[in-house]
């Protein structure tokens, strides 16, 4: 230090002032800021060009400034206000790199099948296991149909059960005059009902899944068992075939979604119980951002199913020409998810 | 325990919610992990703004229907509730200040954790989490308040078991919710700070002057405590710290606290400054000049 000089001279002439330093700069701020403002706001369609060729150039300028800052200044407010312009730049510029259109676009043609493709082994699993749902209710109900009331809700069934007489269940398959009139009002209300219901399961069997994926398989087998037990009513009165033309047009697609929904839940699931070489914080996490695709799809195939549910099946009451429809959306979903395509390899 | 060692400890404390974040300019942006209340505050904020918008949006279909005639307005409506309660979180969070409207009144925002970008697939898992997360507590209440079949013991189980589920995110140390874990998403502080005014330019700088030695009693901590107290303007926290300053580097009270304390944070600041370009950085009073 130098000699003990008098102490006004000392505080007339700092070396470096924090004061001299934000002159300096602080046009660049300020200018970052209306930027960053702007951007958050409209767009980056709003900025000129001129703006875009500046907006790196000002984020460099701040980030420098918050280096010299910290290692030189001891205005909090500037080293707080500098930080904070800094780390809203940087997710801004590096967050926003494609348009809402370009995702959605790269969504649709690869991210969204290429997610369902690489669960594939999950979804075979959980299709297994309602398989085995409906098998399991499907054998005790047509042996012993008092084993029904154990597996489906008497508010869900609407009279859909072993007590019921054939005409009855024919007419709620939309075959019959009388009911399909009375019901039609309240129709497109119930498919909705059920889309928003079965989005709500799915997503929980989804969410459930990090439980090392043991309450979706539970999930997932309890709609397998309500599914076998309706077969098993509708097939012991001779209605097997219309009953699965009323199923198929809608199900192929609703029954898929459900599987997918599981296997994202297992997906994760897995990942947590057995992360491999990651580490398991870092497994869970790229496990969940494929499942989180998964759901996306999922929530749209449920959409599908509602409308194919709420109107598809209350106009088409042809039982072949159902079935040929459920096939269609089958095979269109598989080929959609399974057929291999260019961007893969990279 | 030496007030020194007590403050270093509060000190560790608080930095232990700063994380070290490396943009690829290699400039570390030090975000700060936002605190359990904060987030709280921010879904209570956004669970009352879904309640209202359901609200007005049931008014306007109530409206319509009874206009139209027509039961059209019931499948809008349960269409439109639903995509409010499971959408309201991701679209908001998919924009570009990746904040709900509660996350931005608190000031936090959802960054990926690995310093990439925030993908769709990333904020959707981390959102349809939140779905068991707040609703299988609820669900588990409901049921045990609506059934007797299930034991006492079986639902305070599934309370807490459910609970810990919720809870989770006050159990570590980044505090992580389930969603944020599933998706590599972390939530921190993004707010906006305004560039107050220099308070260290001006005239009144050099109303009074101190010697060396008085200035040498205190550290970069307290600049910037003193700081926060002259931008805060209070006049009893003034007269407070002035007491306290003039107390410890022994002055007499013979001017006005405001000049006093402006004074001396300039010259404090001017000192600590000049001290740092020779790198030398002294944290508080407690470490030595």
């Amino acid at each position: 230090m130098t000699p003990p000089a008098a102490p006004a001279s000392a505080f007339d002439a700092p070396s470096f002032s924090t004061s001299r330093f934000r002159a300096e700069r602080e046009a660049d701020w300020i200018a970052f800021d209306l930027l960053l403002t702007k951007l958050e706001k409209k767009g980056a369609a709003a900025l000129t060009s001129a703006e875009l060729l500046q907006l790196p150039l000002l984020y460099r300028a701040t980030l420098s400034s918050l280096s010299i800052a910290r290692a030189t200044s001891l205005d909090k407010a500037l080293l707080d206000h500098l930080e904070a312009l800094s780390i809203r730049g940087y997710f801004l510029i590096y967050g926003v790199r494609e348009s809402r259109w370009n995702r959605l676009r790269r969504f649709i043609l690869y991210d969204w099948p290429a997610a369902i493709r690489s669960v594939w082994k999950e979804t075979v699993i959980i299709s297994l296991i309602i398989l085995l749902g409906a098998l399991t209710s499907y054998s005790l109900v047509s042996s012993n149909p008092e084993w029904y009331f154990n597996f489906v809700d008497e508010e869900m069934s609407g009279g859909r059960d072993p007590r019921a007489t054939a005409e009855y269940l024919q007419s709620t398959l939309g075959h019959g005059k009388a009911v399909a009139g009375e019901s039609e009002s309240g129709l497109h209300i119930f498919a909705t009902y059920l889309f928003t219901h079965n989005s709500r399961v799915s997503i929980l069997s989804f969410a459930l899944g990090f439980a090392f994926g043991v309450p979706t398989m539970m999930l997932e087998y309890y709609q397998g068992i309500g599914l076998g037990a309706m077969i098993a009513v509708f097939a012991g009165k001779g209605l097997g075939y219309d009953f699965g033309g009323w199923l198929f047009i809608h199900g192929t697609t609703e029954l898929f979604a459900a599987a997918l929904s599981g296997a994202a839940g297992l997906r994760i699931g897995t990942a947590v119980v057995f992360p491999g070489a990651r580490r398991r914080l870092q497994a869970a996490s790229e496990a969940g951002r494929t499942a989180g695709k998964v759901m996306v799809g999922v929530i749209i195939m449920l959409f599908a199913a509602g409308l194919l549910e709420g109107f598809g099946r209350q106009l088409i009451t042809d039982t072949p020409l159902r079935y040929a429809i459920g096939s269609l959306m089958l095979l269109f979903w598989l080929g959609y998810y399974y057929i291999p395509r260019r961007e893969d390899a990279a | 325990m030496t007030a020194a060692a007590a403050n270093a400890k509060s000190r560790a404390a608080r930095a232990k919610k700063i994380r070290q974040f490396i943009t690829p300019e290699g400039v570390d942006l030090e975000l700060k992990i936002a605190g359990s209340g904060l987030r709280f505050g921010a879904l209570l904020i956004d669970l009352m703004l879904i309640a209202f918008a359901l609200f007005l949006f049931s008014l306007a279909m109530l409206w319509v229907g009874f206009a139209a005639q027509s039961d059209v307005t019931v499948v809008v409506w349960m269409l439109g509730a639903f995509v409010l309660r499971t959408f309201w979180f991701v679209g908001f969070e998919l924009g570009s200040r990746a904040a709900t409207p509660g996350k931005r009144i608190m000031g936090i925002r959802v960054v990926a954790r690995d310093g990439g970008r925030l993908t769709a697939d990333a904020v959707v898992a981390r959102n349809l989490i939140r779905e068991l997360e707040l609703f299988l507590p609820l669900m588990m209440l409901g049921v045990g308040a609506s059934d007797d079949m299930v034991s006492g013991w079986t639902m305070a189980a599934g309370i807490l078991w459910s609970l810990t589920l919720s809870l989770f995110l006050l159990f570590n140390r980044d505090r992580m919710r389930m969603g944020d874990l599933i998706a590599g998403t972390w939530v921190v502080m993004a707010q906006r700070v305004k560039l107050d005014a220099d308070i260290a330019t001006g005239t009144a700088g050099e109303a009074m002057l101190f010697s060396e030695s008085e200035l040498a009693v205190y550290g970069i901590f307290e600049l910037q405590e003193l700081e926060r107290v002259l931008r805060g303007n209070d006049p009893r926290a003034m007269r407070e710290v002035a007491d306290a300053i003039r107390a410890k580097i022994g002055r007499a009270i013979a001017e006005e606290d405001d000049v006093f304390l402006l004074s001396y944070y300039r010259q404090l600041k001017a000192r600590l400054e000049r001290k740092l370009l020779f790198g030398k950085r002294r944290e508080d009073k407690y470490a030595s000049d």
